[in-house]
């Protein structure tokens, strides 16, 4: 079973970075790390590819300036080997142009199963791995809390507002996991020293077959016209709990006539 | 000014039409002429509450047999449209729900048109319809507009406007073809299971008691579910207890959770990470307990107490219940 999993590379969020009023993107110059909520992608295949007895997991990323720390450690994870595309022509990419380039860098592995997280944690539109089942004609499964193999059929458990549902769906498909999906596992020394020599293709839009003029700014559908700082909520009081901060809660919430 | 017509997806619990569907109708009908909406069952038994609730007329799919209904009535929209079948609308909008952003997604490629993501306010600038998106915790908004030739997609996040019924007649129903989609659409649900807790529902209580990683242990929950017993509230939860499996997500206060506006919120043990924070920033009243002074909750608390939840919560729990 060929797995194929999505990893975004994203700047550190202990230092977001801003956006420039100028350009109206966001800054980010710092060295890309793996996305946390990529690594439950990684540990779930590492998992499904184990059971599977013959499984392999390759790593499918789109980055700027062929930033590859973040494939290296999921690669030191345990993953076989990684695809990067980075290319000028990408800069400024949005949702769509992402989908778009993912997908055609994960279907040249024509794999079993594409998996990828729900959200990432930077843009967090949550419309990416939909959408490159979109392009790859896949069926899909989002919002999975847990996923077994079974045979030709992945087996969801799909949160729902209410609950979950249980999903079946034929293989090849596109799943996309939530955090606690799984726990992911520490790169070992071992790993990490293995991840050094792991194959790693890197790939511009055109090895893709993707025109440049259709990503980036260039493709772009949309565009931001204004920025301005919300509204802050101003902050009340706060109290060192002396013992007698259940009462101050109680009065606080008489007042509020809601007891 | 204002747009000709825009479509607004629709959800239900299988009973009632869902509140953030009603939400966008009440901004739909501000800013379009013309209101319709789309959806993914059965809409026979809805189309009196959504043209009450200002929708003219509701294109459904009919009971999708338990195909999933992103790839289901993303297909059928854009089959519609590129038959000529229907009018192309300006705009659609979409709650951010699972269901929500998957027909997001898949439209979104169908129609090449930009899917604007995370809005909690639609304003109209000229002709253009602009989304209005809280990033970096909500401290910047960022306005957006669809600049493609295409219908812009707007994913609205529950609670951002106040659902108000008019009085209108009921909705025409439409239907919406899905035909065979193959191998794309083999996907199937085969069971479904609630898990929602007692008492009120977590995004309409008037309190809301959410407990986060500070609890110490799953078992600690408890108290969160009987605090929530005494004042009536729903019980609520971060998504670090989620994940670790203390409580259903269906539990889940925040970014990927429920957005709750309760009058009063309380939080116990929770840091109030942005993502948190999104959630529940718009609560009436905030109340946090948190043994860290420095923890970022307690810039949008009205009453923070520094204190440890295992000693405030109890005495909390024997005030009330005398
Ligand atoms: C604050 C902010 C708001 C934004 N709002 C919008 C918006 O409204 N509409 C829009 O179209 N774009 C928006 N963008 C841009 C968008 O985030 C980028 O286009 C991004 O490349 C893809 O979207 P995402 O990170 O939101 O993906 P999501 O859909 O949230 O990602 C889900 C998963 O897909 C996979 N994935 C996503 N990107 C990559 C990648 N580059 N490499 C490998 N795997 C990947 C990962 O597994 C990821 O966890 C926004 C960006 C920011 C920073
Ligand atoms: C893409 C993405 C989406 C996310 N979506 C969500 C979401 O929807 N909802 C959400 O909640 N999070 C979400 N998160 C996670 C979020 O970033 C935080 O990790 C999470 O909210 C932390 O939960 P917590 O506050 O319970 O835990 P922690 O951050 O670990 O905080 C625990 C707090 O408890 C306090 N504490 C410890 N002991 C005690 C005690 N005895 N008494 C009182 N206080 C004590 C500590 O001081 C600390 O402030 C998301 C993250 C990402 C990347």
């Amino acid at each position: 079973m060929k797995i194929v999993v999505c990893v975004k590379q994203i700047p550190d969020p202990a230092d977001p970075g801003a956006l420039d009023p100028e350009s109206k993107t966001l800054v980010r110059d710092q060295k890309l790390i793996l996305d946390e909520s990529d690594s439950y992608g990684v540990e779930m295949a590492l998992q499904l590819a184990d059971a599977n007895g013959e499984g392999s997991v390759h790593l499918v990323s789109m980055a700027p300036d062929n930033q590859i720390a973040g494939l290296r450690t999921a690669l030191a994870m345990g993953a076989d080997s990684a695809t990067l595309v980075s290319d000028e022509a990408l800069k400024g990419s949005d949702a769509l142009s992402t989908a778009r380039v993912l997908a055609a860098a994960i279907a040249r592995s024509e794999p079993d199963l594409v998996l990828a997280a729900t959200e990432s944690s930077d843009g967090y539109t949550g419309t990416v791995p939909e959408m490159m089942a979109e392009f790859l004609e896949l069926p899909s499964v989002t919002f999975a809390k847990a996923v077994t193999v079974d045979g030709n059929v992945a087996k969801v458990k799909r949160q729902t507002e209410a609950g979950y549902d249980d999903v079946h769906c034929p293989l090849p498909a596109v799943v996309s996991v939530t955090a606690g999906v799984v726990e992911p596992r520490y790169p070992s020394f071992k790993g990490i020293m293995s991840a050094k020599s792991k194959p790693l293709d890197q790939l511009g839009v055109s090895d893709l077959g993707i025109e440049p003029g259709s990503v980036g700014w260039a493709g772009g559908n949309q565009e931001i016209v204004r920025i301005a700082d919300a509204p802050s909520r101003a902050a009340g009081e706060v109290f060192e709990d002396e013992g007698d901060a259940h009462e101050r809660i109680v009065a606080f919430l008489e007042d509020l006539k809601v007891l | 000014m204002g747009l000709d017509k825009i479509w607004v997806f629709a959800e239900t619990d299988g009973a009632a039409v869902a509140t953030i569907s009603l939400e966008m109708l009440a901004k739909a009908r501000e800013i379009a002429g013309t209101v319709e909406v789309f959806m993914g069952c059965d809409g026979e038994d809805y189309a009196t509450e959504l043209g009450d609730h200002g929708a003219e007329a509701v294109y459904c799919t009919g009971d999708l047999d338990g195909a999933l209904q992103g790839v289901s009535v993303a297909s059928a929209v854009a089959n519609a449209i590129q038959r000529g079948d229907v009018d192309a609308p300006d705009a659609f909008m979409l709650g951010t729900t699972q269901n929500g952003r998957d027909v997001a997604a898949r439209l979104s490629v169908k129609l090449q048109s930009p899917v604007i993501t995370n809005i909690v306010d639609l304003v109209l600038d000229g002709d253009d319809l602009l989304g209005s998106e809280p990033i970096f915790g909500g401290t910047t908004d960022v306005m957006t507009k669809n600049i493609s030739d295409n219908p812009g997609i707007f994913l609205v996040r529950p609670k951002s406007f106040t659902a108000q019924a008019v009085g209108a007649a009921e909705a025409m129903l439409e239907d919406l073809e899905v035909g065979d989609l193959g191998a794309v659409g083999a996907a199937r649900i085969i069971d479904t299971f609630a898990e929602e807790s007692q008492g009120p529902k977590l995004d309409e209580a008037n309190i809301v008691v959410s407990g986060g990683r500070g609890l110490g242990a799953k078992e600690a929950y408890a108290m969160i579910e009987e605090l929530a017993g005494s004042l009536g509230a729903a019980p609520g939860a971060s998504r670090a207890i989620v994940d670790a499996g203390w409580v259903p997500y269906s539990y889940q206060v925040g970014q990927t959770g429920k957005v709750v506006k309760p009058t009063v919120y309380i939080a116990c043990g929770i840091s109030g990470a942005t993502q948190h924070l999104v959630g529940m920033k718009g609560s009436k009243h905030i109340i946090a307990i948190n043994s860290d002074s420095e923890a970022p909750i307690f810039a949008v608390a009205d009453l923070g107490i520094v204190g440890d939840v295992h000693k405030v919560v109890p005495k909390l729990i024997e005030t009330l219940s005398d």
